[in-house]
C-alpha cells in the first residue's frame, strides 16, 4: 500500500495561484487529513492526486509511480466525493460494480468482491436498491464501497461526512478510522472541521491560501502551533504581539510574563484560554471582567488588563467560584503552556 | 525519488489545462458552429445582403425608400405591430386573471386553470382559424344565435380582429406559463416581510408582488409579440394579406425570388422581432431576481369569498369554452357533411376522414419523417452543444449557444427565404435538383428553428448531472468514451427526449418556412397539406380531418413529453443533489 509524495506543486492561472509550491510526503499506511477553511487549496491539492486537474508544475508520486501526466481513469486512485456521486441510473451493486467491470474482472469475481465490500460497509440487504432509496449515511457507506472495491491504492476522502447530520458524523469517522486501519490503506482525507481531523487522523496539514502552513500530529499542532493562522485555526488562542527581553521575558506594554524563553526579539505568543486562571485581584496580572457566557462545561470570561482582551476559560463546577461582569481579578498564567510563535 | 527535477518547467499547456476539452470536443463545437454558419447566418446573411443591394449591385438603400413610399406597405407595417399588440392585450386580460387566482388563492378549479394552459398549445393557430370563422365569423354560430335573438352581430373576425382573436387564443398560455412561473417563485416570505413591516394591500402589490412577478410576465409577453408578428399561416388563412408575412410571401412567391421588397420586408421583420426581444431584455436588466429561498413555496394562498369563487369560475368557464371553441369546431368540421351559415352542420359524415387516408398518406409519413429527422439532429446538436458549453472553458462557446438561441427569434418565413434564395443554385449531385427545393432542406430549416427547445432541454439535464458523477466514473477506471456511454448519456435520455418530442411537436405543425420551401405536392408535409385543402371550399372537411389528426400526434406527443419530464423530476426529488 504505497504513499504519496507531492513535489513542489503549483497550480492554477494568473497571479493568484490556487495551489503555491507544495510538497508533501504521505506515509504509506497513514491517515491524513488536510486542514484548512474554504479556498485554502485542500480539495484542489486531493483532486489533483486524482488526476482532475493538472498542474502547472511539480509532480506527484504514489509509491514510486510518477502519476502527475496519467490521465484519472490509469491512477487506481480511489475517491469518494463530498456529494457522494452515486449514479442514480444504477442500483447499489452496479454502482460498486462499475470499476470492477472496468477492470475485466470475470463476472463472478464481480459478483464475489462486491457482496464482500457490501458485507464490509453491512449494506449486503440493500444491493438491489437505488441510491435514491438510502438514507444519507448508506449513501456515504455505498460510495465507500464503490471506491474500496477497487482496491485503489490511496483512497481519498473529499468532506465525506459533511452531508450528514451532527450525530451519524461522529458515528461515521469512527467507523471509516477502524476501516482504514483493518485494511492498512493510504487514506487522505480533507476537511474544514478541525474537530473531525483531529478525531481521525494520524498527521495533519494546515492549508491556508494555496500554501501549506504546517504538518504535524494533531496534538502538535495544538500545543506548537507555528504560526498565527493555525493556532487560531486549531481552537481558540488570545495572540499577543511585544517583545521577548534578553533573559526570556515577555513584555507588551503592561502585560508581562517571565519565563517565557526563547530569541530575544519582537514575537507573537499564543495563550489558550484554558490555560490562564483566575483568581484574586490582589495576586497575579490585574484585570477587569468585561463579559462572560456560560458555555456548560466551561464558563468563558472576556477580561482586559490594560488595551489587551483575553479570553478565559474556567471549567464548570456547581456552586464553584464565579466572576460577575465588572469584577476586578487576577490572571495567573503558566509560562510553559505559552506558544511562541514565528 | 524525486520528480521536481522533471518538472520543473512548466508543463507544455495542451487544450485539456487550458479548456478543459479534448480535440473531440473542439470538432464538436466546430461542428455545431459549422452547421449553424450554414444554415442559419449565411441564409440570414443573404436575406440582409439583397435587401440592402441596389439595382447596380451597390449598398443601397433604395428598397427600404420604396418600401416607405408603398401605401400598402406602410399599412402592413403598421396593421403587423397593431395585431402582435393588441394580441398581447386580448392574451394578457385572458392569462393575468388566471395566473393570479392560480397563486393567489385557493380555487377548487386549479387544475382546469393548468389543463387551459395546453390546450390551446397543441392546436396550430392556422388550424384552428378555419374552424373559429364557423364559430365566430360573420355568418358563423355565435353571430347567428345572437342575431336570431338579439338582431346584431359582433365583428370578432372580420379583418385583423380575426387575426388578434385566433393568436390571442392560441398565444395567452405563454403568458399564463411564465407569470404563473414568476409568482410561484415568489417566497412567500418576502411577502410576509412586507406585511410585518407594516405594507399591505395595494402597496403590497405594487412595490413587492408587481415588481417581483414582472420578469415573468414581460418575457411572456415578448414572447407573444415576436409569435405573432412572425406568423404568416393565421393571416393567410383568414385571408388577411394587408400585413408585412402575408406581404413577403406573396412577393417572394408571386412576383418571384429575385424581387427586393420581400427582403427588405423580411430585414424589418427581423429587427421587429430582435427589437421586441432586446427591449423585454433590456426593460428586465437586472431584475431577474432569484426570489425563491430554501423551502419557500409561493405567496401564501388565501381562500376565495363566496362572491370571488362564483366570478372566478365563471371566468374559468367562459376561458376554457373559448379555448376549446376551434378544438370543437375543427371536430365538427371534420365530420361536417355541409357547414355554412348555420349554427351547427347539418349533417355528419366520417368520409373526410377516409378522403384523408386515401390520399394524404404521404403527408403523414412525410411529415413523421422530416420531423422526426430535424428532432434527431436538434437532439445531436444541442446535446453537443451543452455539453461543450457547460463542461469546458473552450472559447467562442458561448458565441455559438447564443447563436442557437438566437435562432427563436428569426421567423419561418425569413429562414425560408434565406435557405431558398442562398441554395437555390447549388445542384445536388447525380439528380441535377436544386439543393433548396429539396425535401431534406425542410428537415434542415425546421431543426434550425427547434434547435433552442432541444438546447435548452439538453442544458437543463446536463446541469442537473452533476459533474462528479463523470469524475467518479473516471475515478474507477472509465475513460472518456465509457464515462459518456455509461453515465452521461443514460442519465440526459429523459431530458433529450422531452426535447425530441418539443422540437417534433412544433416543428409538425410549422407552416411558414414550409410553404417557402415545399417544391411539390408529394414532398408535402401535414401543416402544408390542411393549408391547401383548407384553400377551397370543398377540401375544407378533409383539411380538418388532417387538422384533427395533427392535433391528436402534437397532443400525444406533448403528453409525452410531459409525463418523461415529470417522471425526470420525480427520480431528481428523491437525489441528494
Amino acid at each position: 500500500m504505497p504513499g504519496v509524495s507531492i513535489e513542489h506543486i503549483t497550480f492554477g492561472y494568473g497571479a493568484a495561484p490556487v495551489l503555491d509550491d507544495v510538497s508533501l510526503d504521505v506515509a504509506r499506511g497513514e491517515f491524513f487529513a488536510f486542514l484548512g477553511p474554504s479556498g485554502s487549496g485542500k480539495t484542489t491539492l486531493l483532486r489533483l492526486i486524482a488526476g482532475f486537474g493538472r498542474p502547472a508544475s511539480g509532480g506527484i508520486l504514489i509509491g514510486e509511480r510518477d502519476v502527475t501526466r496519467e490521465p484519472p481513469w490509469s491512477r487506481n486512485v480511489g475517491m469518494v466525493f463530498q456529494s457522494y456521486a452515486l449514479w442514480p441510473h444504477m442500483s447499489v451493486a452496479k454502482n460498486v460494480a462499475f470499476g470492477l467491470e472496468r477492470r475485466k474482472f470475470s463476472r463472478a469475481e464481480i459478483e464475489r468482491r462486491v457482496r464482500a465490500v457490501l458485507d464490509l460497509v453491512g449494506l449486503a440487504a440493500l444491493a438491489d436498491r437505488r441510491p435514491a432509496q438510502l438514507s444519507g449515511g448508506q449513501q456515504q457507506r455505498v460510495a465507500l464501497a464503490r471506491t474500496l472495491v477497487i482496491e485503489p491504492d490511496v483512497l481519498l476522502l473529499d468532506e465525506p461526512l459533511s452531508n450528514l447530520d451532527a450525530k451519524l458524523r461522529v458515528e461515521m469517522r469512527a467507523e471509516l478510522k477502524a476501516l482504514q486501519r483493518k485494511l492498512g490503506i493510504t487514506a487522505i482525507y480533507v476537511t474544514h472541521d478541525q474537530e473531525e481531523a483531529n478525531a481521525i487522523a494520524d498527521r495533519i496539514a494546515v492549508l491556508d491560501q494555496g500554501c501549506i502552513q504546517q504538518v504535524g500530529f494533531p496534538v502538535e499542532l495544538y500545543d506548537r502551533p507555528a504560526n498565527r493562522f493555525v493556532a487560531t485555526f486549531l481552537g481558540t488562542a488570545n495572540l499577543i504581539d511585544g517583545m521577548i527581553e534578553p533573559g526570556g521575558r515577555f513584555v507588551a506594554d503592561d502585560f508581562a510574563l517571565d519565563g517565557v524563553g526563547g530569541t530575544p526579539g519582537p514575537v507573537c505568543i499564543s495563550i489558550r484560554p484554558q490555560d490562564i486562571t483566575v483568581t484574586s485581584p490582589d495576586a497575579g496580572l490585574a484585570a477587569v471582567v468585561t463579559e462572560r457566557e456560560f458555555l456548560g462545561s466551561i464558563t468563558r470570561y472576556r477580561v482586559r488588563r490594560g488595551r489587551h482582551v483575553l479570553l478565559v476559560d474556567i471549567p464548570h463546577r456547581r456552586d464553584g467560584q464565579t466572576y460577575a461582569v465588572d469584577a476586578k481579578v487576577g490572571l495567573m498564567i503558566d509560562a510553559r503552556q505559552i506558544a511562541v510563535l514565528r | 525519488m524525486s520528480v521536481a527535477q522533471q518538472h520543473v518547467a512548466p508543463l507544455r499547456f495542451s487544450l485539456a489545462d487550458r479548456y478543459g476539452a479534448s480535440p473531440t470536443q473542439v470538432a464538436a463545437l466546430a461542428f455545431v458552429a459549422l452547421f449553424l454558419i450554414a444554415f442559419l447566418i449565411v441564409p440570414l446573411g443573404r436575406v440582409i445582403f439583397v435587401a440592402f443591394t441596389g439595382p447596380e449591385g451597390s449598398f443601397s438603400l433604395v428598397h427600404f425608400g420604396d418600401f416607405l413610399r408603398t401605401g400598402l406597405l406602410r399599412e402592413a407595417f403598421w396593421n403587423s405591430i397593431y395585431v402582435a399588440a393588441m394580441t398581447v392585450v386580448l392574451a394578457s386580460i385572458i392569462a393575468v386573471p388566471l395566473a393570479t387566482i392560480l397563486a393567489r388563492f385557493r380555487f377548487r378549479g386549479a387544475a382546469l386553470i393548468h389543463t387551459l394552459g395546453v390546450v390551446p398549445l397543441v392546436m396550430p393557430p392556422f388550424v384552428g382559424a378555419v374552424a373559429m370563422q364557423l364559430v365566430y365569423g360573420r355568418n358563423g354560430a355565435i353571430n347567428l344565435l345572437l342575431l336570431d335573438w338579439f338582431g346584431f352581430r359582433i365583428p370578432f373576425m372580420d379583418g385583423l380582429n380575426g387575426v388578434i382573436f385566433v393568436e390571442a387564443l392560441h398565444y395567452f398560455p405563454f403568458i399564463l406559463l411564465n407569470l404563473s412561473a414568476s409568482l410561484s417563485n415568489i417566497d412567500s416570505a418576502m411577502e410576509e416581510s412586507a406585511l410585518n413591516l407594516g405594507a399591505r394591500g395595494f402597496t403590497l402589490f405594487s412595490r413587492i408582488v408587481f415588481p417581483l412577478a414582472l420578469p415573468g410576465y414581460v418575457a411572456g409577453a415578448a414572447l407573444v409579440f415576436v409569435k405573432v408578428f412572425d406568423d404568416l399561416a393565421t393571416p393567410l388563412l383568414l385571408n388577411v394579406t394587408n400585413m408585412l408575412a402575408p406581404q413577403a410571401y406573396l412577393k417572394i412567391t408571386s412576383v418571384g425570388i429575385t424581387d427586393p421588397m420581400g427582403y427588405v420586408i423580411s430585414v424589418i421583420m427581423i429587427c421587429c422581432s430582435l427589437g421586441a426581444m432586446l427591449l423585454s431584455a433590456l426593460a428586465l436588466r437586472g431584475r431577474d431576481f432569484a426570489t425563491l429561498q430554501r423551502g419557500g413555496g409561493g405567496l401564501t394562498r388565501r381562500r376565495l369569498g363566496r362572491f370571488g369563487t362564483v366570478a372566478a369560475s365563471v371566468f374559468v368557464v367562459v376561458v376554457l369554452a373559448v379555448t376549446l371553441s376551434p378544438h370543437i369546431g375543427i371536430f365538427l368540421l371534420s365530420i361536417a357533411t355541409v357547414w355554412s351559415f348555420a349554427v351547427l352542420p347539418d349533417g355528419f359524415t366520417l368520409a373526410h376522414y377516409a378522403t384523408v387516408f386515401r390520399e394524404a398518406g404521404p403527408l403523414i409519413s412525410n411529415t413523421l419523417l422530416y420531423c422526426g429527422l430535424a428532432g434527431l439532429i436538434d437532439v445531436i446538436l444541442g446535446a453537443m452543444l451543452a455539453y461543450v458549453v457547460l463542461r469546458t472553458r473552450l472559447p467562442g462557446r458561448r458565441l455559438v449557444e447564443q447563436v442557437a438561441m438566437s435562432a427563436v427569434a428569426v421567423p419561418g418565413l425569413v429562414l425560408g427565404i434565406g435557405l431558398l434564395r442562398t441554395y437555390y443554385d447549388v445542384k445536388l449531385p447525380f439528380s441535377g435538383e436544386s439543393l433548396a427545393t429539396f425535401w431534406f432542406m425542410l428537415v434542415i430549416a425546421y431543426a434550425v428553428r427547434r434547435l433552442p427547445y432541444a438546447l435548452v432541454a439538453a442544458t437543463a439535464a446536463l446541469q442537473q448531472l452533476h459533474v462528479s458523477l463523470e469524475e467518479a466514473a473516471e475515478n474507477l477506471g472509465a475513460g472518456k468514451f465509457a464515462t459518456l456511454t455509461r453515465i452521461v448519456v443514460p442519465l440526459m435520455t429523459g431530458g433529450l427526449l422531452a426535447g425530441f418530442v418539443t422540437s417534433f411537436a412544433t416543428a409538425a405543425v410549422e407552416l411558414s418556412a414550409t410553404l417557402m420551401l415545399v417544391a411539390r405536392a408529394s414532398d408535402a408535409p401535414i401543416a402544408y397539406g390542411i393549408y391547401v385543402y383548407m384553400q377551397s371550399a370543398a377540401g375544407r372537411g378533409p383539411g380538418a380531418a388532417l387538422g384533427v389528426i395533427a392535433v391528436l400526434v402534437v397532443s400525444v406527443a406533448t403528453y409525452l413529453a410531459y409525463r418523461v419530464a415529470e417522471r425526470e423530476r420525480g427520480l431528481k426529488s428523491r437525489e441528494l443533489f
